[in-house]
């Protein structure tokens, strides 16, 4: 469990350095944690992808799979990739202020 | 006379129809087990088939040996469960009903999934070791094979038995050693994971022992495809690692069967209560192994623990009496590191493996987390003890919920 500053306020992150609280998170945030995962930028798809990923952890309690990402939000897990690199469903997750998917093990 | 229909008659269906089946009234319950197939395998020997130590005799018998007698058995396809009106459609048209039903019909591969893995050559420079086909097509590659560039990719998570496609790198380079060709073998394990296990302080270890073996490690790596031509596998952000021999672990699946019924999520799984294993969904189902949802395991351990709470789960829900037995994820796995040692990892939901000894605290005789011979004769032991008691609904020397005793942290 660690604390940082973001835009001028102490934020506490769990041990897999995502955002601890849901409370904490606003599209701001979003933009200075994406800039810490290397991506400068949030474009409109960006949005659409972390606006799905919080309106799911939301109503089930989950982050989902970067299955569950292609099959229903509409975006193809090549451009997932291309959005967020390595790990699009961690990273998007991180992005917007979720706890890691908990799809292994 | 009350209903109970078993779907699947694999390890958690088996095991959870003889827990049942002996403690039920037997002039109240008339109990039916579903499945496609007569054979039952003994998945976790598919491992040792590509290396020459198991033939496929030493991993199949009928399944018809383990269930209870008793219990009506139906060889079928199940076509789809109607939850709402508490029937069974089988392919052949016949129609089951039931007043309690429980799912068990576990998780398969699925390499049509991935674009190029089934085209060409497959199970001829590209393989897999969770169907018996492909575990001793493998063997037969092996047998003549005089060495180049050996990738094992995992595709996507969840997998059943996360720890044997590291137990698959090991056992290769003991047998590579032993051939005397391990000088011309690149073992390469290429992971969409961001190290060689999921939970850190195993993921820590397994990976240091990797190291050790000389068996190179590419994580984070996301399969888009194979291009049978150039002999490679491609990422989806365009990485491309060449292979002379693919062993994959496919896409994992529960049966289309969960998809035909709606049941089941992005991957076929079934939406469970994790402390009860009760449907989420209908209260006349429960269910077990592989089929759930859970973040727990899937693997054999898994079921048998399983299969504990929710007999006694299931007990108490027929008798509407409150039901108390909580399932923690409890997993332990023996993990073969080759040249006759091996692993052993205890876990559930909130408690990652960790070193220590193993049934006993501070005795063993296992040890977690390290390796030693006896971990080994534990492994080649449990063959024996999975179809003489784990698969009979028997007590093990182990608790069902995990605990911390002779754990370090």
């Amino acid at each position: 469990m660690a604390a940082r500053e973001i835009l001028g306020k102490m934020l506490e992150f769990d041990t897999d350095n995502h955002l601890k609280n849901r409370d904490d998170w606003n599209e701001q945030v979003a933009i200075e944690l994406a800039k810490e995962e290397g991506i400068l930028e949030l474009t409109d798809r960006h949005w659409l992808v972390i606006n799905f990923m919080r309106k799911e952890y939301m109503e089930k309690g989950n982050a989902p799979s970067i299955r569950k990402l292609t099959k229903e939000s509409g975006v193809e897990t090549k451009e997932l990739y291309s959005l967020f690199p390595k790990g699009p469903a961690k990273k998007a997750a991180k992005v917007a202020g979720l706890p890691k998917p908990t799809g292994c093990i | 006379m009350k209903k109970l229909l078993i779907l699947g008659g694999g390890t958690a269906g088996t095991i959870i129809a003889n827990k049942l089946h002996e403690a039920l009234d037997q002039s109240k319950w008339h109990i039916t087990i579903v499945d496609k197939s007569e054979t039952h395998y003994y998945q976790p020997g598919f491992l040792f088939i590509p290396f020459g130590i198991y033939t496929s005799k030493d991993v199949m018998k009928p399944k018809r040996d383990f269930y209870p007698r008793g219990v009506e058995v139906v060889i079928a396809e199940i076509d789809k469960i109607d939850a709402g009106n508490n029937r069974v459609l089988l392919k052949n048209n016949q129609i089951l009903s039931y007043d309690y039903l429980i799912i068990a019909t576990g998780t398969h591969i699925h390499p049509e999934e991935t674009e190029g893995l089934i085209d060409g050559n497959w199970h001829k420079d590209k393989f897999d070791f969770y169907t018996l086909e492909g575990a001793c097509a493998l063997q037969n590659f092996f047998k003549s094979w005089e060495g180049g560039k050996l990738v094992l990719n995992i595709v996507e998570m969840p997998i059943k038995c996360p720890v044997a496609p590291l137990e698959f790198l090991f056992l290769a380079d003991a047998y590579f050693t032993n051939m005397g060709i391990r000088d011309k073998v690149d073992i390469h394990f290429v992971t969409p994971l961001p190290g060689a296990f999921t939970k850190p302080i195993a993921s820590g270890i397994l990976g240091d022992i990797l190291e050790k073996k000389n068996i190179r490690l590419t994580t984070e790596f996301g399969i888009a495809r194979v291009d049978n031509e150039k002999k490679v596998i491609v990422s989806w952000d365009e990485q491309e690692i060449p292979y002379d021999v693919l062993v994959t672990i496919p896409t994992n699946k529960g049966d289309s069967a969960i998809e035909r019924s709606g049941m089941g999520n992005e991957f076929n799984y079934v939406a469970t209560d994790k402390d009860t294993l009760r449907s989420k969904n209908f209260p006349n189902i429960f269910v077990i192994g592989d089929t759930t949802d859970l973040t727990s395991s899937k693997a054999g351990s898994v079921a048998h623990f399983e299969a504990e709470i929710l007999y006694d789960n299931f007990l108490n829900a027929v008798e509407e009496r409150p039901m108390r037995a909580k399932f923690d994820g409890h997993a332990n796995c023996f993990i073969e590191s080759g040249f006759g040692k091996g692993l052993l990892i205890d876990f559930n939901f909130d408690v990652e493996p960790l070193p220590g000894k193993y049934p006993l605290p501070g005795i063993g005789p296992f040890s977690l987390l390290q390796e030693t011979k006896m971990n080994h004769y534990g492994k080649v032991m449990f063959r024996w003890m999975y179809w003489n008691l784990l698969l009979r609904g028997q007590e093990l020397p182990v608790t069902s919920n995990m605990t911390m005793a002779g754990k370090r942290y």
